[in-house]
């Protein structure tokens, strides 16, 4: 049965209000605009734009505005705006060999060719906190600049395939599945858990990974290459039946490279997780890269014992507004389901003190 | 086409200023604002899979006897049916070569001039290694 409950009306109306009033703050210090945000909190809308799978920094900034700055709710916000625009096709695989690179970093070679290039980074800060940022404290002096060589800066990866060293992965053009039209299925191929994790919550996503190295999953990784930078994309509008450029997105890749102790059709060699997040995130690329080496055990044939290499527990869980909406409906009346738990309670309650041969 | 999709519809007014009037256009579709849907491949080069969307926005126009299309990323209506326009335009003989000069040339100069700078930028951290080896 259900029972629909009337009222209330009212106090979410002037929860609305007080809510948009804790939201602009103390009307003393100026407004902060999207526009603000989408400059000078730009890793926070990465994340918003990642975990909201959709690319829009002024939609994130925007999302992040109206949610107070909580990343989750701004996501939600950004994934239901997504839902009400028409979808107008696939690209092409970006090709993030074609990058232009803002940074690009090895573990695993120190003289690679292309070289080590830092970019814009938190790296090697010494994270003491700068009082100097606490007001506006005017232009910090441009960057440095250097000549720039035209240098190609290969993936290591296919340095190590190309001596034998390093799994290929088969390049095919088979259609893969999409998450968004037909939700999860198991057993998912790769590139369905690379779309969930691609789109997963990056805390859920960092613990997994930092679990695979603390000993659930047998996993010793190196970074065979960090890079990021813009990448073209490629569209072909059906008006024209050719592919167009279509602007520029910024993407963060990580190849994470793995020990593979072989098995009898394939000798010993390195595999490789891969990480793709939008933005600049190399956090969550990592994490990702970790969690997809930890996700193709079975493939590989490894023994499956930690919840990283469980798929289906990966997967169902790593999105976070998926996550939100079944937690947070908890608080939402539960008025009636509750009501007939306190009357089943009490009836076993009853049986148990009568067994016992005492009043209730 | 992969010029007018990294100008802002400021910039493409901005340029058309300079460059002889275009021809009244007539929409035949949009502008409106979607999505696609970007993929990426397995390692970099392997299966391709389907990463996230990223909004976009399409115009197509006809001018005279010439039909231009535009889809470029984001939500800038205006740019997608200025650029659409443009496109139409660069077909129409005797306006390609001033649109050229006037529009595509300097756009392209500024955005080779944007990279350039990034990748100077860029070049500026390039760690440098020296290796100490001590020898007693």
């Amino acid at each position: 049965m259900y029972v629909s409950v009337k009222g209330g009306e009212q106090a979410i109306a002037n929860a609305h209000a007080w809510l948009a009033e804790r939201r602009r703050g103390d009307a003393e210090q100026p407004e902060i605009t999207a526009a603000q945000i989408a400059e000078q909190l730009g890793l926070a809308v990465d994340r918003v734009m990642a975990e909201g799978a959709c690319l829009d920094r002024d939609l994130a900034a925007l999302a992040l505005k109206q949610a107070r700055g909580d990343g989750t709710e701004a996501a939600f916000l950004l994934r239901a705006y997504r839902n009400t625009l028409p979808r107008f096709g696939y690209t092409a695989p970006l090709d993030t060999g074609a990058m232009q690179v803002q940074r690009r970093v090895s573990a695993t070679y120190k003289d690679l060719p292309g070289g080590q290039v830092l970019g814009p980074s938190f790296d090697y800060t010494h994270r003491l906190l700068d009082v100097a940022l606490a007001g506006q404290n005017g232009e910090p002096p441009p960057a440095p600049l250097a000549e720039a060589g035209v240098e190609p800066m290969p993936r290591v990866t296919g340095m190590l395939a190309q001596e034998g060293l390093m799994a290929r992965d088969t390049a095919s053009d088979a259609e893969p599945p999409d998450l968004t039209r037909e939700g999860l299925r198991f057993p998912a191929n790769r590139a369905l858990a690379l779309q969930a994790m691609a789109r997963g919550d990056e805390g859920f996503l960092l613990a997994l990974g930092y679990s695979t190295q603390r000993g659930y999953g047998n996993s010793h990784p190196f970074v065979g290459e960090i890079r990021m930078g813009a990448v073209p994309v490629e569209f072909t509008p059906p008006e024209l039946g050719f592919a167009i450029d279509i602007g520029d997105v910024v993407v963060t890749e990580c190849q994470m490279v793995n020990q593979f102790a072989g098995n009898a059709e394939t000798p010993p060699q390195f595999t490789r997780g891969y990480g793709l997040v939008p933005g600049q995130n190399e956090r969550k690329a990592m994490a990702m890269s970790l969690v997809d080496r930890a996700l193709r055990a079975k493939e590989l044939g490894e023994e499956l014992t930690a919840p990283a290499q469980d798929a289906e527990f990966v997967l169902y869980h790593c999105d976070n507004v998926e996550s939100t909406g079944f937690v947070e409906h908890l608080k939402l009346p539960h008025y009636v389901d509750f009501q007939s738990e306190l009357e089943k309670l009490r009836g076993i309650r009853a049986r148990w003190a009568a067994d016992r041969g005492e009043t209730p | 086409m992969s010029i007018l999709a990294r100008a802002s519809a400021d910039a493409l007014r901005e340029h058309l200023a300079d460059a002889p009037p275009l021809p009244a256009h007539t929409r035949l579709k949009g502008p409106d604002t979607g999505l696609v849907m970007l993929r990426g491949r397995a390692g970099g080069d392997g299966t391709p899979f389907n990463l996230m969307e990223a909004t976009a926005t399409r115009c197509t126009v006809s001018m005279g006897q010439a039909m231009g299309h535009a889809t470029v990323l984001g939500r800038d209506a205006a740019q997608a049916e200025l650029a659409a326009a443009i496109d139409a335009a660069l077909q129409l003989p005797d306006l390609r070569a001033p649109l050229l000069a006037a529009v595509i040339e300097p756009l392209a100069a500024a955005q080779d001039a944007a990279r350039a700078e990034t990748a100077r930028k860029a070049e500026a951290t390039r760690v440098n290694f020296f290796t100490m080896v001590a020898m007693r």
